[in-house]
């Protein structure tokens, strides 16, 4: 009987449960020191000199500075501008100035005390609208048809502004690495992280090492979120760079503070648009506007530019579009991959659009969505003719029907001025429609061409080797389930090595919603050629035909080796065009529609989160507990993203960068989440599988900011909703009053500028 | 300065000050590395230990108010609680597992007292115990059941 489709118990879930997983940190190593990191506490400052005040440190304790690298000081991503350690000036709060490193936790923080750094602070570029006078970071337009002429030309024309913060991944396992040189000169390093050959490449261009001499492993991984595909390369340099110094193990690991201070966060936006309409709510035109925070250093923000605008059109039809956007450079700490890699941003904005529009021309938001929603056989903005898998439809229908959306909404608009004020909790309810397009952007998987093995055991069992880390997602058995319906076998004649670059090929990151789909689209063709040729071997023996293949498989691995490495095969007709952004940006999408029901406290203007109903289209789930583990959990993060988290600034220091200031959902916080998987198998993906780890982060935001609007009359136009913001907005009338915007004009900005808030 | 008292079921004698954590004492003295530091002031409930049967935050127990008494971990938990650990991992309430230990710890903790625990009775007593992966309804259908009762 296949696996496929049903929901066999993780093999890493008794280690995990019982406590006898072993993270990073808690992993023993002989002889291990720790190391510490000095940190700037300006946003922009010339650097001076560092004093290493050794007399105050405890014995053997050690301290460098950038002067100290072996060579190039960056850290490889798309570039090297990110400083292994800062060189002339230090450009945010928190970026690291010098590493030292001793025999104990304490001493290492001890070692970090008898630091001195001189800095000589220069006036710091905080907020969006100082930013906007410096070249940006990144730049990007997508256009389709003729915006300006089909703005000038629409019946309607509805303008609004849109603004998301910082959210902070607040993954439970803190960034944490260990690192030392093996006898032969090898740098080895063991770490919490995402993508073993990102810190591979990082290491061997800081080290200025060949590639054999850069070893990288992943322990299970307690969280990621995209917070642990960049940052891991720098906290990896670092340690790397003690141990070589100590000649020693050295462990970095991060207490809360240090990394809500220290690590990437989401972009801020900040999204104008104005979309042309039919009086009957036909889009015709749709322009849209986006600027992100990218912080200090470029990290991943171009590519986190180019997913946002791909998806900023949202899941809608449009002859004429353009989606411009640019990141621009603040000083504060950089900001990098956050499930869903800017697309809920856009998406954020687009749906609050939608909304606006709709009560522009009395449709409710239901309707507007319907009159425009994606079908198959429409173009996306980049050109891209979408096929039978697009599922728009499909997902609005059926949430609207379960949770009887439309009628509620309607009575408790006609009801919500009727009430009054009475003092009583108030209920709303809110719609969001979105779509996720899975793998990386572009020619990303054409140019990695990710290769995957399969090899023969002795014993007869097959090994499969990725790079994929299981960060929480589920690999661990999603991956066994595929290649075991691929080859015909069961779960227990399969092995599943480590990550761990001096073992397995490059098959990438474990990002971009791309493990199952992509890789585990890989891992079945690999699983199913090795069987082929188990086989025709076994038939060139004259085996029997009825011979079980862990038979034949024993006997072939007897006379030695036997290996199978396959790469990613993109669809043939999938292209696309870097330059002008027409063509396929990916293979196929996975499509969603949230409702939340939330109430309002009318006398703080508390959000309480009742209920979110997630409806989702995924291909196929290979484990459905998993995948839908997936969309609750994402669900939620959105949530906390729309209500409770804030990272508050001032002159580009965090006020709240400790667990006890910066909440996330609880258990109390959070809302019932109900998850129905619509499936429908896409024949790109392993049997029908898409990739679905980003796409709830999509939809939960707009779709509570909706239910606070229905229940409150306030338009919600930026998150998180606050009760001090909704109390500005409320006091501004901003939403109960007509849109105030005349047709055409922007409106007015609705926000203060997410800089310094003294 | 030796502290005295019990880790599941074990007797130890500890030599280290009487502040330091019990986190601490747990990970690095005796080796149990199951309970997690995920903020160390109190907030996340990774390090949720029972002290006298009663959950408690190890990152904020200084090791002199363990002397004389019982403690136990997630190791020690997991050794008593086989049908909450199949439960949690069939229903889906574990991924990365780093806020795991301590929602086991709390949750055996409630079954003590409830055995079949209502999805409010869940709601209030795992409150200290954030988990940033399943949007806690995996836990939830380990506690309650595929349904639990209506939120």
């Amino acid at each position: 009987m296949t696996p496929i489709g049903t929901s066999p118990p993780r093999p890493d879930g008794p280690d995990k449960v019982s406590g006898r997983a072993r993270y990073t940190d808690d992993l023993p190593r002989p002889g291990l020191w720790f190391g510490a990191t000095v940190r700037s506490p300006h946003p922009h400052a010339r650097l001076g000199a560092i004093r290493f005040h050794r007399e105050r440190a405890p014995d053997g304790a050690l301290c460098l500075t950038a002067a100290d690298l072996p060579g190039p000081n960056g850290i490889q991503l798309l570039d090297d501008s990110w400083p292994i350690l800062a060189a002339g000036e230090v450009r945010h709060v928190g970026e690291a100035v010098a590493l030292v490193a001793a025999a104990t936790r304490h001493g290492a923080l001890q070692a970090r005390e008898a630091v001195e750094v001189d800095y000589e602070p220069l006036d710091a570029v905080l907020g969006l609208d100082e930013a906007a006078a410096l070249p940006p970071l990144a730049a990007l337009e997508i256009a389709r048809g003729d915006v300006e002429a089909a703005l000038a030309a629409a019946e309607v024309v509805v303008a609004g502004e849109y603004a998301t913060g910082h959210q902070e991944h607040l993954y439970i396992e803190c960034q944490a690495m260990t690192a030392w040189v093996e006898a032969d000169g090898t740098v080895v390093v063991e770490g919490s992280m995402q993508c073993p050959y990102y810190v591979h490449k990082a290491l061997v261009h800081a080290f200025g090492l060949p590639p054999e001499r850069v070893r990288v492993r992943a322990p299970p991984v307690g969280g990621g979120f995209g917070g642990k595909e960049d940052y891991p390369s720098l906290i990896a340099a670092h340690a790397a760079l003690l141990a070589g110094a100590c000649g020693r193990p050295v462990r970095i690991a991060y207490d809360r503070h240090e990394d809500i201070v220290a690590t990437t966060k989401r972009h801020p936006s900040r999204t104008r648009c104005r979309f042309g309409l039919t009086a009957d709510g036909t889009l015709q035109a749709m322009d849209v506007d986006m600027t992100l925070d990218g912080g200090a250093y470029a990290t991943l923000s171009k590519v986190v530019l180019s997913r946002a605008l791909l998806h900023a059109g949202g899941p809608y039809r449009c002859p004429h579009v353009r989606l411009r956007g640019r990141v621009l450079c603040t000083h504060t700490a950089p900001n990098g991959a956050f499930r869903g890699f800017g697309a809920p941003q856009g998406q954020f904005a687009v749906e609050r659009h939608m909304d606006r529009a709709a009560r522009r021309l009395g449709l409710d938001p239901y309707e507007i969505r319907a009159r425009n929603l994606l079908l198959p056989g429409d173009p996306l903005p980049t050109g891209q003719v979408l096929d039978d898998s697009a599922a728009a439809r499909e997902c609005l229908e059926r949430a609207a029907e379960r949770t009887g959306f439309r009628r509620r909404w309607r009575e408790i608009e006609a009801l919500r001025e009727e009430r009054g004020d009475d003092g009583r909790p108030r209920r709303g309810i809110g719609l969001a429609l979105y779509f996720h397009g899975a793998g990386f952007t572009g020619n990303g998987e054409r140019r990695m061409l990710s290769p995957v093995t399969a090899r023969l055991l002795a014993d007869g069992r097959i090994e499969v080797l990725t790079a994929m880390t299981d960060m929480g997602q589920g690999c661990a058995v999603v991956f066994p389930q595929i290649a075991a319906a691929a080859g015909g076998l069961g779960m227990e004649d399969l092995v599943f090595a480590a990550p761990d670059t001096a073992e397995v090929p490059d098959s990438g990151p474990t990002v971009a919603s791309r493990t199952t789909m992509i890789v585990g689209g890989t891992i079945a063709r690999a699983v199913a050629e090795l069987r082929r040729r188990l086989e025709s071997w076994g038939r060139e023996q004259g085996a029997a035909a009825d011979t079980p293949l862990r038979e034949i498989a024993r006997r072939r691995a007897a006379e030695g080796p036997l290996e199978v490495t396959l790469r990613h095969e993109p669809p043939a007709w999938q292209t696309f065009d870097e330059e002008s952004y027409q063509g396929a940006a990916y293979p196929t999408y996975a499509w969603g529609c949230d409702v939340a029901e939330v109430e309002v406290e009318p006398d703080t203007l508390a959000v309480r989160p009742l209920r979110v109903t997630a409806v989702c289209e995924v291909g196929r789930a290979i484990h459905p507990v998993l995948c839908a583990g997936q969309i609750e959990g994402g669900t939620l993060q959105a949530v906390g993203w729309a209500l409770l988290e804030e990272v508050k600034l001032e002159q580009g220091r965090y006020l709240n960068d400790r667990l006890a200031t910066y909440i996330i959902p609880t258990f109390p916080d959070s809302p019932r989440i109900e998850v129905e998987l619509l499936e429908k198998a896409w024949e790109g993906g392993p049997f029908g599988a898409k990739g679905v780890g980003e796409l709830p982060m999509d939809g939960g935001a707009p779709a509570v900011a909706a239910a606070v609007e229905n229940a409150t009359g306030i338009a919600v136009p930026a998150i998180p909703a606050t009760p001090e913001r909704l109390w500005e907005w409320q006091a501004g009338s901003a939403a109960a009053a007509p849109p105030a915007a005349a047709a055409g004009a922007a409106s007015p900005p609705l926000l203060p500028d997410p800089g310094p808030r003294a | 300065m030796t502290t005295d008292f019990g880790v599941n079921g074990r007797a130890v004698a500890v030599e280290d000050p009487p502040m330091a954590r019990l986190l601490d004492v747990l990970r690095e003295r005796l080796g149990l590395t199951g309970s997690k530091e995920g903020c160390g002031e109190g907030e996340c409930g990774a390090c949720t230990v029972l002290l006298d049967g009663q959950p408690v935050l190890s990152c904020l127990v200084p090791l002199f108010q363990c002397a004389g008494r019982e403690v136990t971990t997630v190791e020690g938990v997991a050794a008593d609680a086989p049908e909450l650990l199949a439960r949690m991992v069939s229903a889906g309430g574990v991924q990365c597992g780093a806020c795991t230990p301590g929602i086991v710890v709390a949750a055996w903790a409630l079954l003590q007292r409830t055995p079949e625990p209502s999805r409010q009775e869940v709601r209030q007593s795992l409150a200290g115990n954030l988990c940033r992966c399943t949007g806690y309804e995996g836990i939830y259908r380990a506690l309650c059941g595929a349904d639990g009762e209506a939120g």
